[in-house]
């Protein structure tokens, strides 16, 4: 696709050559410390050879040809991850893969265990980086946050689910936990004062490097005639603009964010566990934490990631390493319900729309099965699975909280309605621009 | 006497910090009370409430990228006029003249990584559990806090009036025309009539309010420049005050009881 360009290679290499150093320098520190401070001289040396590992890695990619990963791995991973397939199973894989890391949580916070995770995918985002398309997206300037936040996410992921397995595990035997052990006191002059200052110098010291590093990026000037393909809101916006895929702009655009504001304020008054106040843990919150997580991580994050790297021009599904065409067509044949309701399964043609009434019933199943959801679902969840909560809740606290669960699991539901049966709306009315 | 000694004990000295330094014991303790910067701050505190592990510092991390953006942000009004004509020109020149150039820089990635820290901030106040009575209002002046600051980094996404700018905010505000009821391609649109008149058109909806105009324009421009430079930075710095002072009411971090 793209030809051999100097200016692109060497950008790679320069780029490669200091992040792979950084990684080798990482690695070296934490054999010092292993070894100095923890006496554990064999793990001291296997992350001395990962060091070394790196720096032969960043001496290939100073001499000018930085090692890629190999063009097998590269077409079979965009074959994969391709066109409206591609959507599915990325976001399926990592929903999947949050599921797995959670259920193994206790093997995956041992330190060695995400020391490794985290050389792999350091090891993984700069063998990428030499492919063109790739380094593009991931490079440019406004995306730089989005993987920065990928990995301060994993590792605060990380570092929560450790100290939680810790205390679950105290409380088994009957232990407060570790929180408590530092219940002393101390003075804020110099203890917390100190630590402030050096986070504040420390973080200047990082935004300097960065205004420094990169520029700030500036487009040509500001055009009407000429709209960019594709067009992006800003990063954190993208969740959003990922649900326009699955929802018409009122909802995505106006309702469910409001929805989001709305049920991360009402949190705390619908969260009635009394545990887990003040220590980290899990066990003692299974529920809201669970909930939390399918909402933060994998409705938000998740989405922002696709939207940002794998959505390209006509917001069509790429691969990673794909070159991001703007004549790349994707069929997309949608179907209502009421079609499928009407054309297929009564085998008429759709009901005339143009009295209320014409309406309703074009679209009666839909509506049905909208209000069947949001109206019986409740109070069938309160006198089975939801018993408990209902009981401890009272009515109003609960229908909020299942409410607010039922249109959180609306977009994943219609997601899988969207991938499975090609479902666009579930009522469709456009007369009233009422599409849902 | 050194030095730094006779400066202690000068009468200009005294009468700015009122104390002597703070070596002991007692003169640590006087700092934090007396101090105007400091006394946000307890004088004595739980190890485990200072302790990086638990907070992540992401609050107060939070709160020092929204001074830098502050005096960054002056900075660059110095050199900005919000108007079609020339903000293009002046980030333009900006980066090509004005020796303070690099406080564009700042201030972008200050904001970006802003927005990160806010959402970890919010993440360790969900792990902790922290949000539990009785900080759930400190919680909810949270959230607030949290949907201000993607706001300011929206506005401030359109001043350099780039291509970027443009389109970014042209997907994000095209949101707003289909508000239910109050936009003009939203359903429930033609429930607002007057005398068969329709109240809500593309001259009236919450797109234009939002826009100042029926498209991204001069206008939009003006406003999203108050916006990003004064109301929303003003009731920001309101909501932190409560934010802080709630922080100390609600019996400072919280901590296994
Ligand atoms: C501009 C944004 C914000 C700033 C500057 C800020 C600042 C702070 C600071 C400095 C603290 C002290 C403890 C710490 O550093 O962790 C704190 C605590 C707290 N924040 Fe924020 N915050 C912001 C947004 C939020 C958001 C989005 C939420 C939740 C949705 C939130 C909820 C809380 C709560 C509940 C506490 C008390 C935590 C405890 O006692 O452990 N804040 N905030």
């Amino acid at each position: 696709m793209h030809g051999y360009d100097p200016a692109f290679q060497r950008a790679v290499s320069e780029f490669s050559g200091i992040y792979y150093l950084g990684a080798a320098l990482m690695n070296a520190g934490a054999a010092y410390y292993l070894w100095q401070r923890l006496h554990k001289v064999r793990d001291a040396l296997v992350w001395l050879a990962v060091a070394l590992l790196f720096v032969v890695l960043a001496a290939i990619a100073q001499g000018g040809s930085p090692v890629g990963l190999p063009k097998g791995v590269q077409d079979t991973l965009n074959t994969i991850f391709t066109g409206n397939r591609g959507a599915v199973i990325f976001t399926v894989g990592t929903f999947a893969f949050l599921v797995f890391l959670y259920r193994f949580r206790t093997f995956f916070v041992r330190p060695r265990v995400a020391w490794t995770a985290l050389n792999l995918a350091l090891l993984y985002l700069g063998l990428s980086m030499t492919s063109r398309p790739f380094w593009e997206i991931v490079a440019k300037p406004d995306n730089i946050p989005i993987v920065a936040l990928i990995f301060l996410l994993g590792f605060f992921t990380w570092l929560a689910t450790y100290k939680a397995v810790q205390n679950d595990q105290r409380a088994r035997e009957g232990l407060p936990p570790l929180e408590k052990e530092d219940s002393e006191k101390v003075l804020v002059w110099p203890d917390l004062v100190y630590t402030e200052l050096i986070c504040m110098l420390a973080l200047t010291a990082i935004l300097l490097f960065w205004a420094i590093l990169i520029k700030a990026p500036l487009e040509q000037p500001a055009s009407r005639a000429d709209t960019p393909n594709p067009s992006k809101a800003p990063w954190y916006f993208l969740g959003l603009q990922e649900m326009l895929v699955y929802y018409d702009p009122w909802m995505a655009g106006v309702v469910l964010p409001t929805f989001i504001i709305i049920g991360l304020m009402a949190l705390p008054y619908i969260d009635f566990n009394k545990l887990g106040n003040g220590y980290y843990t899990i066990e003692q919150r299974r529920f809201s934490y669970a909930m939390f997580q399918i909402g933060f991580l994998q409705l938000w994050v998740v989405l922002i990631i696709l939207g940002t790297f794998l959505r390209g021009p006509n917001w069509n599904f790429f691969g990673p390493y794909e070159p991001w065409d703007a004549h790349k067509v994707l069929v997309l044949n949608n179907v209502n319900l009421s079609d499928y309701f009407w054309i297929d399964l009564m085998g008429t043609s759709l009901p005339k729309g143009g009295t209320v009434l014409g309406i309703l019933k074009r679209e009666w199943l839909g509506i049905v099965l909208l209000l069947g959801y949001l109206v019986l679902l409740p109070p069938i969840l309160a006198a089975t699975v939801f018993r408990k909560f209902f009981i401890k809740m009272g009515f109003i606290r609960y229908m909020i909280m299942v409410q607010l669960l039922l249109w959180m699991m609306l977009l994943p539901i219609k997601m899988v309605l969207r991938w499975t049966l090609n479902l666009k709306y579930i009522i469709a009315i456009p007369e009233w621009f009422f599409n849902f | 006497m050194g030095l730094g000694q006779t400066i202690r004990n000068s009468q200009l000295w005294k009468s700015i910090f009122r104390h002597p330094a703070p070596l002991d014991r007692r003169n640590r303790i006087v700092v934090m009370l007396t101090n105007f910067f400091l006394h946000l701050h307890p004088v004595s505190i739980k190890k485990q409430g200072i302790a990086l592990s638990y907070t992540w510092c992401m609050g107060g991390v939070t709160f020092f990228l929204f001074l830098v953006e502050t005096v960054t942000g002056v900075m660059l009004m110095f050199y900005y006029r919000p108007t079609t004509e020339w903000a293009y020109r002046d980030i333009m020149s900006l980066t090509d003249v004005t020796s303070l150039g690099i406080m564009r820089e700042l201030h972008r990635w200050g904001a970006h990584a802003m927005v990160i820290t806010v959402w970890l901030h919010m993440y360790r106040v969900f792990l902790t559990g922290s949000y539990k009575p009785p900080r759930e209002f400190n919680w909810v002046v949270g959230v607030i806090l949290l949907v201000l600051t993607l706001l300011l980094s929206f506005t401030g996404y359109l001043l350099p009036w780039d291509q970027l700018a443009i389109w970014a905010i042209t997907v994000g505000s095209n949101m707003a025309r289909a508000t239910p009821i109050l936009g003009h391609e939203g359903p429930g649109q033609q429930l607002l009539t007057l005398g068969g008149v329709d109240l809500i058109t593309n001259m009236s909806d919450a797109r234009y309010v939002l826009l100042g105009a029926r498209e991204v324009s001069n206008e939009t421009l003006n406003r999203f420049y108050v916006l990003h430079c004064i109301a929303i930075p003003l009731a920001v710095a309101t909501l932190l005050a409560i934010h802080f002072w709630r922080v100390r009411k609600d019996g400072g971090i919280s901590g296994p009881l």
